[in-house]
């Protein structure tokens, strides 16, 4: 296809062959010679004035009237042109902002990322996936080479986007402050409190789960802050039970006290944690309920904890019409010996 | 997402009613927390917020009652939630928010 050139001579071109021949070609050139002046910026009442001076060439002896609409015409153009120009510029810094949030998420994600331990007879499943590019979801495992136990937190921060982010980064910093005689789960909990209601808006809140596995007396105790329950399988006869600790979420009052429950793990034992993402999404206009999240896990609840973890969320992901409202958590931590 | 919510203020002496109508999720808590907030702001008020046509609700819209709750605190007014249908009384009772928020007892059913 020959170039189309941005230019008087061109356009008169254009226009006579049009005007005698009617031809389509002549249009679809047309339509590349405007292409092409939003790509070089040239506003809508240019064109306008070429094409005035291109029809004054071919028509010397346009009437008064014509002459004078057409300029009419063209001081009609001059705003809509100035108002496509603000739309251009707002489209550059869009596209700025847009990358500011990459180097965000990708630094909350550098902060907050987590390594999964490798822990002799437990197999540890996690994945954790934002509903927006900052996740306000958070996940955190915390080994003690010491005593060998493992610490688990899942939390999930209210408010989204980046104030989200940013609080639970505040979180994060907290925990890993907080000195190693003070890992019981009810005392992390009341410091968190503290933390979160005297730093973050009121209309802020953050729900979280804190679990320590002792595997010296093979013990889980866990305390839970207005968390969504996770579930307790057994393993033995195959049986889901809600994990009942209730506690009020982090944030609320800074007087909040946080009971601790214990339990024995068996072998083949499992603990799932999730955030209420997984609860609060829905297929169209049908919300999700509790029941059928749990019959979806129990479905893939044998696999290896990885595996059923990815499992369950593309199980919801590849559900038409289903959208994520909130970030996506889930943690399966099996017993194996 | 195109639900809206419905805010409708109603003032008698010191009662100020406010029935809400629709969905209160991240899009239509702001409109929720410009109404509530304010009202909040009145000594001695008794705020009742009906949440009966209220058939969604995510944790934003706790958000909102929270920070509502403790503006009562500063200025000394009152908070009061009634009429929930189940899954948006559950979200209170899971975050324990029904231990510091009053909410009226009768359990109604809904979708």
């Amino acid at each position: 296809m020959e170039n189309t050139k941005l230019d008087l001579d061109n356009y008169r071109s254009l226009l006579k062959e049009y005007l005698l021949t009617k031809n389509e070609t002549a249009l679809y050139q047309a339509e590349q010679f405007s292409k092409l002046s939003m790509q070089h910026n040239i506003s809508p009442e240019e064109i306008i004035h070429v094409h005035i001076e291109a029809l004054k060439e071919l028509y010397p002896d346009l009437t008064q009237e014509v002459n004078d609409s057409l300029n009419f015409l063209l001081e009609a153009m001059i705003s809509y042109g100035l108002a496509y120009q603000e739309f251009q510029t707002l489209r550059e810094k869009q596209s700025e902002l847009q990358s500011e949030i990459s180097v965000a998420a990708s630094m909350q994600q550098t902060l907050l990322s987590t390594v999964k331990p490798e822990i002799k007879g437990l197999d540890i499943g996690a994945i954790s996936v934002p509903a927006n590019q900052m996740s306000g979801d958070y996940y955190h495992f915390v080994t003690d080479k010491e005593d060998d136990t493992l610490g688990i937190a899942i939390a999930d921060v209210i408010g989204k986007g980046i104030p989200a982010a940013l609080a639970m980064s505040m979180i994060k910093y907290s925990m890993d402050s907080f000195p190693e005689n003070q890992r019981n789960p009810s005392a992390i909990l009341e410091n968190l409190n503290r933390v979160v209601e005297r730093n973050v808006d009121p209309s802020m809140f953050i729900t979280m789960f804190y679990g320590l596995y002792n595997p010296g007396n093979e013990t889980f105790s866990y305390a839970s802050a207005g968390h969504e329950p996770g579930f307790y399988y057994h393993g033995d006869q195959d049986e889901f039970e809600e994990i009942e600790a209730r506690g009020l979420v982090l944030g609320a009052t800074d007087q909040a006290t946080y009971r601790q429950f214990e339990r024995k793990i068996k072998k083949n034992d499992c603990i799932i944690l999730l955030t209420d993402g997984v609860t609060e999404c829905r297929i169209g206009d049908r919300f999700i309920e509790r029941d059928e999240i749990l019959q979806v896990i129990k479905k893939y609840i044998q696999l290896p904890a990885q595996e059923a973890v990815e499992q369950v969320y593309k199980h919801f992901e590849r559900l038409q019409e289903f959208q994520f409202r909130d970030d996506f958590t889930l943690i399966i931590i099996r017993k194996e010996v | 997402m195109n639900i809206n919510l419905d805010v409708e203020v109603v003032e008698e002496d010191q009662t100020i009613t406010l029935t809400l109508r629709g969905e209160i999720d991240a899009y239509t808590a702001p409109k929720l927390k410009d109404a509530l907030l304010p009202l909040t702001k009145k000594p001695g008020a008794e705020v009742i917020v009906d949440l009966e046509q209220i058939n969604y609700m995510d944790s934003t819209g706790l958000g909102v009652f929270i920070s509502a709750l403790k503006s009562t605190k500063e200025y000394d007014s009152e908070l009061k939630l009634i009429q929930l249908q189940d899954r948006v009384r559950r979200l209170f009772e899971i975050t324990s928010l029904d231990s510091i928020i009053t909410i009226e007892s009768t359990v109604r059913g809904g979708n």
